[in-house]
């Protein structure tokens, strides 16, 4: 089998973006492995517009969204092989995978790129009592059966979740005909995009109900009717408010996972509040040449940024394969901190040697903050104190580290981002 | 006098907007925080338009259905008529981005074109 610098496993958005820049980058021995039968991941059933604002300044759809990048794959002559299932990811960074033309087949690669994505979190995760009848998908089945194989799952429906892709297959099984009922989320805001829940459930008069989840199922071999409920402050269920609605349709879009399993395997280190690897500035895990990118590190809500943050992990591969590691003296290692409102950040840590001129440090909050500011102190110094109107679970938040900034600081050991109400 | 509810969508806030009109011209804009919202309610109560996206079923290709939207956008109240046309479409593989696929869409003066590339199996 031919070895090859850098494997990328993966190919959605994260893994082609990270493939191209890789390419871009010098390397000519990358092979992308994807175990769909084409490139471009999820995007391709996501049929709706919106994607590429930030990236391309137009509003694509994700099929060509995810395009414009195969075709630079393809111009490029980077190497992929579909239908490939990575079974094992060795510390050594041997790449173990197998497909129906090379059986299992080993390639020691130098740098290895996790590029996986990330799955929904399915109905055995959320605790819904009553029966297991069919008619119950995850938002993101029902989108691939409706915009791929063509098919209804059903015309009568129920959403739980609110979530985008729920709230855009609301408006898809609308279109297409379907009655779409209600959209229940168990917490007191959603967990999508504004302008979602306006064009997706508002234009077409579908009711919200925040805090409310399903307390009943129904239906011995297909699904007849769900329960829903409001809920308490504690998330439990509050007696007579019951309201019961004949479906033939649940489907759940409840939050989404990034799917480690193969980097558990190979000894990365996992946060617990990502459930994705901990990296550092270099997007670069605690095994040295693997990299991370893209929903597989920490779920994205718009595409554009995990195109950018798999860039900069296709250029540091590189960087490690020319360099045999990422130099750097151990000694300006600093540690970034969330809390009081911040729940992560993406990197961990930043080793101010290896830093680029400008670093973007992604995070997300874990409550709905109004008129509150997004604070950074270096050290105990308070360095950075945006005010902002409003401040959400749903939607990513990021702030611009300089590297001449933090250089100023002599010994800096830590930086800490939180949010504050004055 | 007549007055609209809006929920505006530049930004995570959602302001609840408030738009009066009199004969069909605002007059007035109010419950947003910022000017987003003013020129957002504004648009949206006299032309409201929409991207439509959907699939198209596709005969002799690689895949079932083509992925497609409407070249620019529609009038809002005409998603569902755009809907009825693309939905008794049927086009022959192949298709590539850009290709249109239904010309003029129940007479909007728009043309559906494909999203994605489906090649001839």
């Amino acid at each position: 089998m031919k070895t090859y610098d850098i494997v990328i496993v993966g190919g959605g958005p994260a893994g082609l973006a990270a493939a191209v820049a890789a390419k871009e980058a010098g390397n000519d021995s990358i092979l992308i492995l994807e175990r769909d039968h084409e490139l471009g991941g999820i995007l391709n059933q996501c049929i709706h517009n919106g994607f590429g604002l930030h990236t391309f300044k137009e509003e694509l759809t994700g099929p060509e969204y995810a395009y414009r990048f195969i075709k630079q794959v393809l111009d490029l002559g980077i190497e992929y092989k579909l239908n490939t299932m990575v079974m094992d990811i060795a510390k050594d960074k041997t790449v173990t995978a197998m497909n129906k033309e090379d059986g299992m087949f080993q390639i020691p690669a130098k740098a290895v790129i996790l590029a996986m994505g990330c799955r929904e979190r399915p109905r055995g995760a959320l605790n819904i009592p009553g029966y297991r009848p069919a008619g119950i998908f995850s938002a993101g089945t029902a989108q691939r059966l409706v915009n791929i194989e063509g098919y209804m799952p059903g015309r009568e429906v129920v959403i739980l979740g609110s979530g985008d892709i729920g709230l855009i297959m609301a408006r898809r099984m609308t279109l297409e005909g379907a009655k779409v009922k209600v959209v229940a989320e168990l917490m007191p805001y959603s967990g999508g995009l504004k302008r979602n829940i306006v064009q997706c459930l508002d234009d077409y008069g579908i009711p919200l109900k925040l805090s409310h989840t399903v307390v009943d199922i129904e239906g011995k071999e297909h699904l007849t009717a769900v329960t829903i409920a409001e809920v308490g402050a504690d998330r439990k269920p509050i007696p007579g408010t019951e309201e019961r609605y004949t479906c033939d349709t649940l489907l759940l879009s409840c939050g989404l996972i990034p799917e480690n399993e193969l980097s558990r395997a190979a000894g990365v280190k996992m946060s617990t509040v990502t459930s994705g690897p901990v990296v550092n500035e270099s997007l670069e895990t605690n095994i040295p040449g693997v990299f991370a990118c893209g929903n597989v590190l920490h779920v994205h809500d718009l595409v554009d940024y995990v195109s950018e943050e798999a860039k900069r992990a296709g250029q540091n591969a590189v960087k490690f394969v020319n360099d045999g590691c990422m130099k750097a003296s151990e000694e300006n290692i600093i540690e970034l901190v969330a809390t009081e409102g911040a729940r992560y950040t993406v990197p961990s840590t930043i080793n101010v040697d290896r830093m680029e001129d400008l670093l973007t440090v992604r995070f997300r909050v874990g409550d709905v903050y109004k008129n509150s500011f997004v604070s950074v102190y270096f050290d105990d110094e308070r360095v950075l104190h945006n005010q902002k109107r409003i401040i959400a679970p749903g939607e990513m938040e990021q702030i611009i580290l300089r590297k001449s900034q933090l250089l100023e600081y002599k010994n800096l050991k830590k930086i800490t981002v939180k949010i504050e109400k004055e | 006098m007549e007055k609209r509810e809006l929920t505006c969508i530049g930004c995570p806030m959602g302001c609840q907007l408030t738009v009066s009109m009199e004969n069909g011209e605002v007059t007035e804009v109010a419950g947003n925080t910022c000017p987003k919202g003013d020129i957002y309610a504004r648009k949206e109560v006299v032309n409201p338009t929409r991207i439509v996206t959907s699939t198209v079923k596709i005969k002799g290709g690689d895949k079932e259905r083509v992925s497609c939207k409407t070249a620019s956008d529609i009038p809002k109240d005409k998603i569902f008529a755009v809907m009825k046309d693309i939905d008794a479409a049927c086009v022959n593989a192949p298709a590539h981005i850009g290709d249109v696929l239904i010309k003029n869409v129940a007479g909007t003066g728009v043309d559906v074109i494909a999203t994605r590339n489906v090649e001839i199996a």
